[in-house]
Order: structure tokens, then sequence, then C-alpha cells
């Protein structure tokens, strides 16, 4: 199955022809997020995206749980322990021990763990903006789009609410407004891109943990930063979405993350449902001839009757 | 710092992104941790323990940058054979008078040198420590004290005091008082030492959780024992850097919103002791050093304040400056309200009722006035305190029965008016007015200045002699807009100080005169206006200048980004290395030179050896440093300056289960103290008639990134209070188990002041310490919660006490006992009753 | 997790206790409720599901679901029983009239009539803007089933409308009457399509079964229209109607279980909570309903039975469907574990 026979239509940057700008997008570097959480109320501000609380979560310092209508930043935490250099089973008594004991110290003390393998993780989430978008394939009036940048995003003044991109996303991005029935997320800052802005997040984040730019350069700098950080002893680095053979072609919002996806909430191998959308149009044909068939037999046992 | 300055953060990112190794200190695991090379956690209010470790560790091992220790502090000198210390007096120095609770200065004084303190209780008749301003390093003959020994070997050098003073400052008792296993302790003792030294220098960053104890000013002092004798003071990548607690803080010191100081860190004048400018002159100003020009410095000030009234005959209107004779803190305050001796009180973007120590103290303290001003941007609880809040739930306070007036005034936020931050680096950075105000809100100078107007209109015509100070003020500033806003660049620019027969900008201090031609309304800041330019609006990306960016903003003294930098180079004017080079000495030139503009006097070579009668800046030598201090070296020892000893000493916070492991002393003894109904103190472990096991647990207070201060800034922002809805506390698993404290239920917190609830976060970042051979848990407490606002919560602050450092009058609010039950907290008349119950189960101290 | 109340208000530990903030969370850790929000009630799904999942889950973030549930409320259920009925009506009916049984085939485009007539009405009170329904047909996108599924249901419409009225009024058969065969084609796309519709997601409960889905949808469209048209139609012309809802109920049952089968660890949701009862509850219903008929045959009453049951558990399937997608997306492990066994196999 070609990515021509999926996308009848002209793929971006063709469906753009001249005004077609580099793809751009964001890396966000978890390994160097504080938490302070800026990205989220950079984007509320701007947007104008509502506030909305259930209260105290007591998920560590998260409290405004996931990805949403209104919520298009969301940063993760987790407090975990793993074991400290991946030596013995059980948490040592002391980490400095530990750590003279493999001579972690000599080497400079490696991003770590805390004292005894304690660590919290921190990370920013955003819509994907996935080369193949489940919610913009999924689209039943044209609403979701894909910007000359390369980005994907949501018309307000055309979406009628169907839903159907909600579970089309593989990673719970988008969902409806219940008092204004429409489907919002993340528009990469589209009116801030348009004046050669970066995105409000971008500019918030106080550590580079969101970094945007063109993507291809993003990318380039996200391998090196891998590479210092497994020079640095940071095994555990490694990038999310970077790679476009994966299962929605590569994201355009790309991650560097210190532990599995799952961990931060993020699925693991996302597949655009899209790809599988041929195999089930075939179920369905066939189901199609079997019913008519089984009319057809309907009235044929009558007939031998 | 993550925490609460996330974004100065980023250069703390950057660093480490260099290779620098992050070591965070605290006792709860933060965003910082998060991101730190290692954490080490601590029981809150041992820091001087911890520290103190530090300083024995260098000097036994003598990791000591010793050419630096030898001629740019004062480890050399030799001190008065009458002074004793700690070593000698279980826990205190020599000159303690218990009567007074203070202590006599006059055996801390350098072997042969005039006694000079300065000023303030001069009068009663003896020298007693206080924490003074100008030159607080006494008067020396000719910028030498007279005695050294510089091979640091003389028994009563600094240097041999120190080591004795710290010795018992050993691995072993750290573990046994800060309950940080001593690896842990040797692991950051040597990255320290480590890193420091002729290639290295290594900072230290610390923030309120350093200096709200009642031994406060003196964790900061052993922060700055440690960085002199490593060599990292007046060096690139060294250096203290004290993170403020919000915007500006460090510019409401320099142009003080404090009671005992006048603008530059001028003192206030005391009743008897200064009749005249130059009985002020003299016992404040030092004869060597820049604090040699004080005369200059003052007499601009006077004239920026009263312009042509101030002659020379008038004593340049010395007397128009009010005297304190003695305490008028915002604490200070408080209990007078109570005491019903305050009549009337301002509040300006401050909200004791949620954000003061004892804060339940304050409310009631406000409910005592007869007039109340707030200036918020919303009708904070402070101003609401009197229909709203836990007092007037349980009854205490009835509002039919309060007979406090209050006006609230709304105010402008930063973006709604000019003016400048000061931040921590002392960088002076202007702010533009991007929007109009909306409503009646006015900007604080705007309410100053017509307020002075309409006063000064009130009093117009007066003949009495007390009015004169405030119609004589200069008080013109030109006005723009609707509402005639001053303008606040006018106000920088007086600030600044101006030449008067010319009105011309002056470049810098050193331009100040002491002859009445010209006005300065800040000396440190002199300069920030020079070439009639707003220097503090400069805005050069750092991309297009040098690294240390001059052209970014305008930083105090005279645009010098790092102060005492003399000390980056070598005492023959050489750079201690290439890597850290920074400033030195072009002998070709005969100038000082290098990457920011010189802390020393421009053409003083190296080997200058000043005259007998030399005076102010002439009189330091050309390799000494530290020109504010009237010896030019950085000071190990402080004979004067300080109230409670001229070395930091390890003292159990006021309120501690633990007994002081090092000394038979258990607390600093100066710590000011106000034992009342409303102030009652839990019983410490050295507690004769109390039962400390009653409050077992330690509390400390702290923020959160999502929240600003006591809230009225966040807690009312839905984009903020959705991030941290409610009030929580964090404990760890263990003493969950203990108290059957339910993750995400309900805990009730309980001192001797009052009993708060919070939600309950479990959390392996909380972690048991062993101390003293037991087991001991903390509790974190966020202080941001009141009773108003989207979010709402008990204040934190309401657990704590008023006990205050004796130097700068600050709060203990980082270290208390308490104790923690599963549940939420009584409601109504029960509740004090359940405090009392405590108070009396416990035995704490209700009276003097 | 999340629990309810905001600040001050509610005592918590009434209202459940959370997991211990920690990311491994065990199996045994209660969760909480969050009652009155529309996301609390989700999570309590969540709370629900969990007993479900097998130790040694994979790992998840305080095991908040990683996809999104769906916002699709009643309407779409019921389209989908409906929109299937009406669609395997068509044919029905064509067929019917085509082999001259006229009472037959006039009930039949009557039952395809008033499902297509219903259909745009569910599907359009679903909408979070209803009144911009028209958007659908703005644009036609293959890679859209729901575009795909506007189309063949304006088509459907377009050609039961003039073909029943035709039939039923017995007016301009023949210019209304080329539509008739026509709609009998187009008619079993729109009973199929909603299976690709719901296939074409990140639910795995849905997603996985993309093969079976369709066979599901088609036999029970075929039940319910066999089991419709025979309840209206007298017994002597009811006869393929009634095969049809025979084979159809077998075929359902068939094609539910092997979808099931097929699913394996993600078919759970069909074994417990709501979608377990009601999958269970349509199994039983078709499976009495096809015998009741299979072995009443001409007596009246126990066809009727039988068509309702039949009606019944065609109904109940596609609801079982639907809110198994809810407890599918609900639960972290459905989407987390087969993903992270793909990547390690």
């Amino acid at each position: 199955m070609t990515a021509a026979a999926r996308h009848p239509a002209p793929a971006w940057p063709e469906s753009w022809g001249e005004e077609a700008e580099p793809r751009v997008g964001f890396f966000t570097d978890t390994s160097v997020c504080i938490g302070c959480k800026a990205c989220e109320v950079a984007c509320k501000e701007w947007n104008g995206v509502p506030d909305e609380s259930d209260g105290l979560s007591g998920n560590s310092y998260d409290n405004s749980l996931d990805l949403g209508a209104n919520r298009w930043r969301h940063v993760a935490f987790v407090e975990q322990r793993v074991e400290v250099g991946g030596v013995g089973t059980s948490a040592p008594d002391s980490w400095v021990e530990e750590a003279s004991r493999q001579q972690l110290v000599e080497q400079g003390l490696p991003i770590h763990d805390g004292a005894d393998g304690f660590r919290w993780l921190m990370s920013s989430d955003v819509c994907k903006h996935c080369t193949e978008a489940g919610c913009l394939d999924a689209c039943p009036t044209g609403s979701i789009f894909r910007t000359e940048h390369g980005t994907v995003v949501v018309q307000e003044d055309i979406c009628n609410g169907c839903g159907y991109c909600v579970t089309a996303c593989p990673f719970g991005v988008l969902d409806r407004r219940s008092d204004d029935g429409r489907v919002w997320k993340c528009t990469l800052c589209y009116d801030r891109l348009q004046d050669d802005m970066e995105p409000a997040c971008a500019q918030a984040c106080p550590t580079d943990s969101i970094q945007f730019g063109e993507l291809e350069v993003l990318r380039r700098r996200a391998a090196d930063r891998v590479e210092r950080l497994h020079e640095h002893g940071v095994a555990s680095a490694r990038l999310y979405g970077a790679d476009d053979d994966d299962g929605v072609g590569g994201f355009g919002a790309f991650f560097l993350l210190l532990d599995e996806p799952e961990t931060y909430g993020l699925p693991p191998d996302p597949v655009v449902p899209t790809r599988h959308l041929p195999e089930a149009f075939a179920a369905a044909a066939a189901a199609s001839a079997a019913l008519l068939a089984g009319v057809a037999a309907a009235f044929i046992g009558r007939r031998a009757r | 710092m993550a925490e609460c300055h996330p974004v100065g953060f980023q250069w703390v990112m950057e660093a480490k992104e260099r290779g620098a190794k992050i070591i965070h200190v605290d006792p709860r695991f933060t965003r910082t941790s998060a991101v730190a090379d290692l954490h080490v956690p601590l029981r809150a209010g041992t820091d001087i323990a911890f520290l103190g470790g530090i300083v024995n560790h260098i000097l036994a091992n003598g990791h000591e940058f010793r050419e630096y220790v030898k001629h740019y502090t004062n480890a050399a000198t030799i001190v008065s054979d009458e002074f004793a210390d700690t070593e000698d007096l279980g826990g205190l120095f020599s000159g303690w008078d218990p009567e007074s609770s203070s202590y006599d200065i006059e055996t801390w004084q350098y072997e042969g040198m005039d006694v000079y303190a300065s000023g303030g209780k001069r009068e009663e008749g003896a020298i007693f420590g206080e924490s003074a301003h100008g030159a607080q390093g006494g008067k020396l003959e000719h910028g030498n004290p007279p005695e050294m020994d510089m091979d640091l070997e003389h028994p009563r050098c600094v240097f041999q005091l120190l080591k004795r003073h710290f010795s018992r400052y050993t691995p072993e008792k750290v573990e046994e008082i800060c309950g940080v296993p001593q690896a842990t302790f040797l692991e950051v003792a040597e990255a320290l030492c480590s890193n420091s030294g002729r290639e290295r220098t290594s900072a230290f960053c610390y923030a309120v959780g350093w200096t709200q104890h009642t031994v406060g000013v003196q964790y900061i002092r052993t922060a700055a024992i440690i960085q002199l004798l490593l060599g990292n003071i007046g060096r690139p990548g060294g250096g203290i850097m004290a993170l403020r607690g919000h915007a500006s803080i460090q510019g409401s010191t320099d142009i003080p919103t404090l009671y005992n100081i006048l603008p530059g860190y001028i003192p206030m004048p005391h009743p008897h002791a200064h009749q005249t400018l130059d009985d002020f002159l003299e016992m404040n100003s030092a004869e060597t050093g820049f604090w040699g020009h004080m005369d200059a410095y003052t007499i601009s000030l006077l004239k920026a304040w009263w312009g042509e009234t101030a002659t020379e005959d008038n004593d340049w209107c010395f007397d128009y400056l009010p005297r304190i004779n003695g305490s008028h803190s915002a604490y200070q305050s408080a209990l007078d309200m109570l005491d019903g001796d305050l009549e009337g009180y301002f509040l300006l973007g401050e909200n004791p009722a949620v954000g003061s120590s004892n804060s339940r103290l304050h409310r009631l303290g406000l409910a005592n006035l007869d007039w109340l001003v707030v200036r918020d941007f919303q009708e904070i609880e402070s101003a609401a305190f009197w229909y709203e809040g836990p007092e007037i739930e349980s009854g205490e306070l009835v509002t039919s029965e309060i007979g406090t007036e209050v006006f609230f005034l709304p105010a402008a936020s930063h973006v709604e008016k000019d003016g400048s931050f000061t931040n921590t680096q002392r960088l002076l950075q202007w702010h533009h007015k991007a929007v109009e105000p909306p409503g009646d809100c006015r900007s604080e100078l705007w309410f100053m200045y017509h307020l002075g107007k309409r006063i000064r209109a009130k009093l117009a015509g007066s003949t009495e002699q007390r009015d004169r100070a405030i119609l004589d003020l200069t008080w013109d500033y030109p006005t723009e807009g609707a509402h005639d806003d001053p303008r606040a660049e006018a106000v920088l620019r007086e600030i600044s100080g101006v030449e008067l027969a010319e009105d011309s900008a002056v470049s810098g201090y050193t331009e100040l005169k002491n002859d009445g031609s010209t006005a300065c309304g800040c000396w440190i800041y002199s300069g920030c206006y020079a070439d009639e330019v707003n220097q503090t609006a400069r805005r050069k990306p750092g991309s297009e200048q040098s690294w240390v960016a001059p052209e970014w903003a305008w930083a105090w003294p005279a645009n010098r980004r790092i102060i005492y930098n003399r000390a980056s180079a070598d005492p023959d004017g050489k750079p201690w290395s290439e890597r850290k080079r920074y400033v030195w000495w072009d002998a070709d030139e005969g100038q000082w030179t290098g990457e920011d503009v010189p802390d020393f006097v421009a053409d003083m070579a190296p080997d200058y050896v000043p005259d007998e009668d030399a005076k102010a800046e002439q009189a330091l030598r050309g390799d000494e440093p530290f020109v504010m201090q009237a010896d030019g070296r950085g000071w190990l020892f402080v004979p004067s300056g300080l109230t409670d000893g001229p070395f930091p000493t390890h003292y159990e916070p006021h309120e501690s289960p633990f007994r002081n492991a090092l000394y038979e002393q258990q607390a600093n003894p100066g710590r000011e103290q106000f034992a009342r109904p409303a102030n009652a103190y839990n019983p410490s472990a050295d507690s004769r008639d109390g039962d400390p096991g009653v409050f077992p647990f330690v509390v400390t207070s702290y923020r959160l990134t999502e929240h600003h201060t006591a809230g009225a800034m966040s807690r009312t922002v839905p984009h903020l209070s959705e991030l941290q809805p409610e009030m929580f506390c964090e404990v760890s698993p263990e003493l969950a188990a203990e108290r059957g404290l339910e993750h995400g239920g309900w805990a009730t917190i309980v001192t001797s002041r009052a009993a708060i609830e919070a939600r309950v976060l479990v959390t392996e970042r909380i972690k048991p310490l062993a101390v003293q051979g037991r087991t001991v848990h903390q509790v974190g407490l966020p202080y941001h919660w009141g009773f108003r606002g989207i979010s709402k919560g008990d204040a934190a602050n309401d657990l704590f006490s008023i006990v205050l450092d004796p130097n700068v009058h600050i709060q203990e609010v980082k270290a208390a006992s308490c104790d923690v039950v599963s549940g939420r907290r009584p409601r109504g008349a029960d509740l004090p009753a359940f405090v009392a119950s405590y108070r009396e189960r416990a035995g704490s101290e209700e009276s003097p | 997790m999340s629990v309810s109340g905001s600040s001050g208000s509610g005592d918590v530990r009434e209202a459940g206790n959370i997991d211990v903030s920690r990311v491994q969370g065990d199996a045994g850790a209660g969760p909480a409720t969050g009652q009155g929000t529309a996301t609390g009630v989700g999570r309590d799904r969540a709370g629900g599901e969990q007993r479900m999942v097998p130790k040694g889950k994979p790992r998840s973030y305080y095991d908040q679901p990683v996809v999104k549930r769906p916002v699709w409320t009643w309407e779409i259920p019921c389209y989908f029983f409906v929109g299937g009925m009406a669609g395997a009506s068509a044919p029905l009916a064509w067929a019917a009239a085509t082999t001259g049984n006229e009472r037959l085939a006039k009930r039949a485009w009557g039952v395809a009539l008033a499902g297509v007539a219903v259909s745009p009405a569910l599907l359009i009170s679903d909408l979070g803007r209803p009144e911009r329904f028209l958007n659908m047909l703005r644009v036609f996108k293959i890679t859209s089933p729901m575009s795909v599924g506007s189309w063949i249901l304006a088509a459907n419409g377009t050609l039961i409308a003039p073909a029943a009225l035709a039939a039923l009024t017995r007016r301009a058969p023949r210019i209304f009457g080329a539509a008739g065969p026509l709609a009998a084609l187009a008619g079993p796309g729109l009973s199929t399509y909603t299976a690709v519709l719901v296939a074409n997601s990140a639910i795995p409960v849905w997603s996985e079964a993309r093969r079976t889905l369709p066979f599901l949808f088609a036999a029970g469209s075929a039940a319910s229209a066999g089991a419709a048209v025979t309840l209206l139609t007298p017994a002597a012309a009811a006869g393929p109607a009634r095969r049809l809802a025979i084979a159809g109920g077998v075929a359902e049952l068939v094609a539910a279980q092997t979808m099931e089968r097929k699913l394996g660890d993600a078919a759970r949701p069909y074994e417990s909570g709501t979608p377990g009862r009601l999958a269970k509850a349509a199994k039983a219903m078709s499976a009495a309903g096809a015998a009741t008929m299979a072995i009443g045959r001409r007596r009246r009453g126990a066809v009727r039975i039988g068509a309702g049951l039949l009606l019944a558990g065609a109904a109940c399937e596609r609801w079982a469907v639907y809110k198994a997608g809810f407890a599918s997306a609900a639960d972290p492990a459905y989407t987390v574990g087969p993903q992270r066994d793909r990547l390690e196999h």
C-alpha cells in the first residue's frame, strides 16, 4: 500500500505548491524539563484555552492529568525508583557507596536518579502533528487540514463536532469541549507561525526543553543530544517519534525520553488507523457481498422448497 | 531554584550542559533535585552543621586556596586575647550578657585596634553587637590591622581560630545532626573542593530556605567562609547567589522598604547617638575603603530629598531624617497592633494574613487597627479578614466588633507601569508600560506621589517645625498621561545623581561630592542614568557583545557584573589562571582592565602601599580587593556588624525535637522571642517544663512553581490555580503509615499556634532521616494558600511562630516542630479548643 | 486518577483513596472515583475495568488512558442498528419485488425507508454542532469512513426514498423504480460501513476487529432486517425475511464468536462489565430468537417472539460493541500491551 493510495489527494507539501514552507515542529527534550508548566500556561494564555480543574489529583505534581480540548500542553510527573547503574537487584543502602562501587563518581556523577535510585521525571506532552495524522485522515468535513508548515490544525469554523478524530488519534490528543461542541487541539500556534513567531510554549520554556524549529534541524539536534547523553552515561535516553518508519510516518513534534513512552502515558508503538483502513474496507466489501448473497439465498431457499 | 526561580534556572541548566555538577541540598526533593547530579536531603534547620562540616573538611585537609586566603581574607589577622570561642564557653562567645540577651562585642576586635562598632546602642553605654550597615568594620588607622601573621600560625590569628571553632564539625557530627550519611557529605565536600582553586570555581545559590531561620544570617556567613577559603569570591563562576523571594526584593533593600536603612545601605540615624551629621558619619563611615566617602553619599542623598533647603548651615537637613529608637520591623509592628500601640497601617503588595509567620496573629493584629490601607491586585486575605477567615469562622473575631476601617485601592501591575526591577545579581532592568492600568488601578509611584502631594497640600502654610521635612521635600516630578503619572525615568535620574550647577547626570558615585554640589538618591545606583541615558533600559542581545554582556541593562555599582573582582587576579595583578581570567593589571597602560569594570581604583598598582595619611580607598593597599571593608579583606571572622557571633555556630531551631549535639547552648542565644498566648512556643528538646514529644515532627514551609508567595497573584488566576488547586502536605510513606495518613485524604497539622488541614500527598520525595540515633519525619507545607481566591486552603503560616533572627529580624518558618494527625481539622469554636488542648498537653510557652 | 471535589468541599476519604503516586501501580491499587465530572466518570469506568486486567500489566501513567474514549452518545449505536437494518432491508425489498412478493417488498421498503429517515436525525443529534451537519458533505474523503459513510447514507437515502415511495404509493414506478436495484446494491454498504467506521480508530477492541467486525454488522443487519420485516409481513409472504432473520442470527453468533476469539486479550471488555453483559445478552437473544423462529416456523406467536429476540439481540450486539470501545479505551493496558508485545517480538 503506497502513501499515494492512502492519501489520494496531493500530500503536503505538494498540496501547498509554492506556498509550502519548510516543515516545522517541536523537539521536546525531557532530560532538561524542570516541570515548571510554563508551557501549559503560555499555551492557554495565548490560545484562550479555558481552565478546567478536578481538584488535587494525587498524581505527583500533575493536576492537569492529560491532553484534551482544554489542554494542549500537558506536563507529566513521574516519581519512580530505578536500579542504580543497573547493578544489583535491590536499592542500595547508600547511593554514594553504590556509586563508588560502580566507579561512577570517578566518571563524574551521572544525570541520575536521586540518592537511592529515586527519580522524578517530567515531560511536556503535546499534539504530535503526525506525518500520517489519524485525525486529519478521519475528519469527514475537511476541518482538520495540513498547513503550509506541515502542521495539523483544526479549523474551528468548519468543525461540526462529529468527534471522529477523537478516537482516530493513537495518542488521545483531541477531545470535544462539552460546552462548545467542537474539537480542539494544539495548532502549533498557527497564528504565530504566520507572523514568524515561535509557538507560545516554546517561547515560554525556560530551559529549552521545548525547542521549535525546522523538523530536519531538530531531528539532527536530537540525535546529537541522545549521543551526548549516552556518552555521559544516561543510557535510558531515547528518541520517541523521530523515525519516519514508525506507525505514523514520524512525528512533527517528537521527544527525547528517559524511560519507555508508556511511563509518560504515551503509546509505545502508535499506528495511524488509516494504515489498516484498506483491510477494513475489503472486509466490509466482502461482508456486503455476503449480505447480498444471504438475501439472495433467502429467496433461493424458498424456490427450492 | 528550579522550583521557585525556573526562569533563572535556565542558566544552571546551561552550566550543566557545559559540564557543571549540580548538587542540591534541601530537606525535600524538588524540581531542582530532579535534574541535579546529587540531591542531599537533610534535617531542616541544620545547614550550619552541614556547611560547618565543609569548612572543617577544607581546613582539616588543607584544601583552602592558600594564596587567596592569606592575601585576600582576614585569616592572618590576630584577634584580641580577650576573645573566647564557643569551644570554651559551651556554645557562647565571649561578651554574652544574659541580662540583655545580647553580646558585648568588645572582645571580638582585632588585636591592638580601636574598638569601633557601627552605631546603634552606643549611646546606651556599652558596645553591643548590632546588625549594621555602612562601614561596619571598625576604624582602621592605616588601612591594615595592626597585627597579622602571614604564616597563619599564630594561635589567635583568624585562620587558627576558625580551624579550632569548626574542628568539632566532623563528618560523624554532620551525620548525627543533619541525618546526612557521612559518605554523602564527603561526596559534596570533595566535589566542592576539587572544583575550586586557581583553575576552577564553584558557586552557591540559596533562597529563603537558608534565610528564614533564627540563625539565617549565619547560614549565609558559613557559605561566605567556604567561598573565601576556596577562593570563590570576586571570580567568574564563583560567588554566593541570593535568590530572592520575589521580583525586585534586591531593589527593595537597595532603596529600602526596611525601617533601619536609608538608600544605599546607609544606616538610619538613632536619636541620641546621632545628634549631628558629623556624629552620624563619624560613627558609621570608615577612614579606609569606599565607605570613607560616606559623607558624599549621605549629603548627596539629603540634597536629592531637600534640594536647595539643604545647606551646610542647616547640616544638610540631617535633622529632617526620622530617628529609630528600636525595632520597627513588620513583626514588631504586628505585635504592636495586637497591643493597640499602632493605629494605622499600609500594606502595599503584601499579604501578612497569609504570608507572614503566625499569620493568625497578623489577622488578629489587623483587626485591632483604626485604619488599614491595602493596595493590591485583588481583595486579598489581609483586606478581607474582617468578614471572612478562620477567626470569623471560629467566632474569635466578630465582624461587628472589628473597628478597623479598611481602604482597598487597586494596584497596577508591572506591565501597566514604567519602572525597574533589580534582580539578585544587582542588575537593574527597566520595564516599559505596555497597557494602561484598568479602572482605578494605579501604580505605586502614582500613589506615593499623589499621596505626598495631598499631604503637602494639607500641611501648606503650617509653621510647625515638624512639618518642614515634608514641606521642604523636592516633590516635583514631571507627570504624564490622563492620570498625571509621575515620570518614572525622572525618579531614576534623581536616584542616579545630578551635578546641580549644570543639572547634568553624574557618571557614577566617584563623582559625588560632600559639598552639596551633587544630589543622588542612592549612591550605589549612581550612574544608572549616566550620559542622560536610561542605562537600565539597554537590551543589547548577549550574542552581540562580550560574554559578560555589559550592555544588557545596568548593574550596581558602576555597572560591575562581579563585585570585588580585583580578587580574580593574584596579588601581583595577574589572573589566577588563564581559564578564569576576568580583571587584571595592565602594567604597560598602568590600568586595571579585563572583561568587566574593575572593582578597584582604576590606576592603583598591585604593589601600591598607602601613605600614613591616606584616606578612603586610597588607604587600602594595591592587593586588597574587598574595597568596601575597612581592611580591604574578606572577613572569615566578623569583629563587628553581627549580633550573634563572629563565627557561625550550629544552633538548633527555636522549636526542635533534638538537643544541640555540638554545644550546651541549644538555640541561638540572641534570637528574638515574643512568647505570649497568641504566639505560644512548642517546647523544644531542651525544655525543662514542657513535653517536646507532643510535637515530634519537623515541619518546613516552601513554595511551588505554580504559585507565587501568599497567592494574591496566582490563586486568583484560573490558569495557575488549576495546576495546583488545593493546599496539601507532603509526607513520606513511612510517616503516612505511622499516622494513618491516606494519600489523597486529609491531614491536620498542629503547633502551639494553630491547626490547619491539608490534603495528603504521600511521596518518596520526602525521606525520613536518621538523626541522633532515631528516625525523624519531616512534613512539607507549601505556604501559598489562604481563605480567598479561586484556589483556597488553610495557610501554612498559621502554624509558625514569631521568633526572629537577631540580625535582620527574619522569621523562622523553615524549621519548627509539629504534630500530624489524620483527618480534617475541627470546625468553629472546636478549633481553638483543639489547639489549646495541645498547648496544655505540651506545656507550651505562652509568656516570656 | 482524579479525586472529586474542589478545595474545601467534601471529605475525600469517603470518596475513595488515590493510588500512591507510583508509576508501576500494582493491580490491587484502589481506583478513585470522580463523581460529577465527565472525566471522572470515565476514570470510574477505568477503575471498573481494572479488576479484569491480568497481573503483570504493562506500565502506564497513573493508570490513565492513552487513547481518548469516544465522545459519542446513545444515538450512535442506535444508528448502527437502524442504519444497518435499513441497509439490509433494501436488497430484501428489491429481491421480494423482483420475485413478485409485493407484500413482502412493500414492507421491506417501508423498513428501509424508515431506517434511512431516522438515521440522519440520529447522526445530527449526536454532533457537537448539529447546525453544521451539512459540512459532512463538504468533501469526500476515502480516508475517512465517516465521510464515505455520509455519502453512503446520502446515497441510500436518495435511492431508497424514491424506490420505497414508488413501491408504497405505486406511482411513477418506472421513474422511481429505477432506484430499486441501485438501492439494493447500495444497502449492504450502509450495513457494513459502520463497522469500518469504528474499526478505523485507535481503540484496540475496535481496530483489532477490523476484519471481522463488518461481518458481525452485516449479520446483525440481516437478522434485524429479516426480523423486522417478518414482524410486519403476513406469515405466508414472510418466508424469505424469516429465513434471512434466522440465517442472520446464526451468522451473528458465529461472527461475534470469531471476533472475540481473534481479538484475544483485547476482547476482555466483552467478558465483563456493561459491554460483557450486553454481549452475553445479545448472544443469548440471537440464539434464542433464531431457534424460536426456526422451530416455531409458521406459529405466529413463536415467530413474533423469535423476531423480537433477534431484533433485541442485534441491537444489544451493537451496544456491546459500542460500550466495549469505551472500556477498551479506558484501560491503558489494552493500548500499551499489544504495542509493547509488537515491539518486543
